[in-house]
């Protein structure tokens, strides 16, 4: 039987909707983990991103920090903090912010520093202070990048918040892990379905968000290159 | 920290990191042999650029753990299950790279060498390739750095590596093996990045003397 008529199949059972073990809960659980996750990455991130990139101070420490904790194993993370403080949503946060923070720090800091020069002097030379240079000039003119950065970010954290279930606690990997405790294919393949879905689903939201928010001079710009 | 035990396992860890490395760089060797062609296709042919990158990013959506484990009911627990998935997402961080560096290489040095009499195939050797080298070898990083954080993750199904020390260490609730696992995940993972730096200056010495002589 194909992957595809399996997931029908498990995705069609009236079982699977309903209660605390169902879709809905799982997802809502696997959503609440994903969002909670992106926006504390988001409110550290962001932030540092755009001061570096404006003041160009500290950026080697930006650079090396996010190759580093790209390297950052999430499983490993999860497992230790588990292991000393126990169960709950903190846990799951920890790696998930640890793996999202790099994305978003490094695409900030490298779209403000990448705005022409030239644009930076005409905003100066109209009599804007630093920090209308930074959000009224270069933010914009960055603002794809760091989409970027937010969209790699999310995709991450919504396919990683996946192990949360390892450790015993909810989201859409409860069905990968329950499935593979029981050997039961149909299980784990829906659920592994479902996060995918997710996965692709949260790229095309990104996408849409880039199409309303990105100032369609930009957007042609980075179109004609 | 027990260090009784990191000192009594020291074996367990040669032979976790080895096949760790194993895992992690096949896939990103395996993803550099298909993205050059694919990328050169890309550059002569731009139309078909867009569809190769949007299918590119969606499988790059797809979670690791999701991909091992439909690839289990094929592939069983060998380390194709693990190679596999990686190669996938080693060539959608490359494919992007392989072109970027590609389309780097500025006309008038294409024109000189055609000028000189570089036939194509040896314009691509001689001069395409190497300058387009430093973007290639950027993507190579974050792929080879990114692997081998992903690979942990195929513990989970059994596939071995160090992330079977996260494994062990979480099911008898005892933090010495999570640790030396972080650890020397994270120092392969710097060494890895260490070698590529090396390799991209061995490649394009040009480009230390431009930087000494501006």
């Amino acid at each position: 039987m194909s992957v595809l008529q399996l997931f029908l199949d498990w995705i069609s059972q009236p079982a699977q909707w309903t209660g605390p073990e169902g879709i809905p809960a799982r997802l809502a659980e696997h959503l609440w983990y994903s969002v909670v996750a992106l926006a504390v990455a988001a409110a550290v991130a962001l932030p540092a991103g755009l001061a570096i990139g404006h003041t160009g101070r500290g950026a080697f420490l930006v650079v090396n920090s996010a190759n580093a904790a790209r390297a950052l194993p999430t499983l490993g993370l999860l497992v230790l903090v588990v292991t000393l403080v126990g169960l709950g949503l903190v846990p799951v946060l920890v790696p998930l912010i640890a793996l999202a923070i790099p994305p978003i720090l490094v695409n900030t800091y490298e779209g403000i520093r990448q705005v022409d020069a030239d644009l930076r002097d005409a905003a100066e030379g109209m009599g804007m202070t630093g920090r209308e240079v930074l959000l009224k000039v270069e933010a914009p003119v960055a603002l794809p990048l760091i989409l970027l950065g937010l969209r790699t970010a999310a995709i991450q954290i919504v396919a990683t918040a996946t192990i949360a279930a390892y450790v015993g606690l909810g989201g859409l990997g409860r069905f990968i892990f329950d499935g593979l405790a029981r050997r039961d294919y149909e299980t784990v393949v829906g659920g592994a379905a479902l996060v995918a879905l997710l996965a692709v689903l949260t790229e095309i939201v990104f996408a849409l968000i880039q199409r309303f928010v990105v100032s369609p001079g930009i957007r042609h710009r980075a179109a004609a290159r | 920290m027990r260090w009784d035990w990191v000192g009594s396992h020291l074996d367990l860890f040669a032979k976790l990191l080895a096949q760790h490395v194993y895992l992690s760089v096949t896939p990103v060797l395996y993803g550099l042999l298909i993205s050059l062609p694919l990328g050169l296709a890309c550059v002569r042919w731009p139309r078909i650029y867009p569809p190769v990158l949007a299918a590119t990013s969606v499988l790059y959506a797809l979670p690791s753990i999701a991909l091992f484990v439909f690839l289990l009911d094929y592939t069983g627990l060998a380390p194709a299950t693990a190679i596999i998935p990686l190669t996938v997402y080693t060539l959608s961080v490359l494919i992007r790279n392989v072109v970027d560096g590609l389309r780097s290489v500025p006309e008038p040095v294409r024109q000189a060498a055609t000028a000189m009499g570089f036939g194509a195939a040896r314009r691509l050797v001689q001069v395409e390739l190497p300058i387009a080298t430093p973007i290639v070898i950027a993507g190579l990083r974050v792929a080879t750095v990114s692997n081998i954080s992903l690979v942990s993750i195929g513990s989970l199904i059994g596939l071995g590596g160090l992330g079977q020390l996260f494994t062990d260490g979480f099911q008898r609730s005892f933090p010495t093996p999570i640790i030396v696992g972080i650890v020397l995940t994270i120092a392969l993972a710097v060494l890895a990045d260490g070698l590529l730096v090396l390799l991209q200056r061995l490649l394009t010495p040009w480009t230390r003397a431009r930087r000494a002589g501006a």
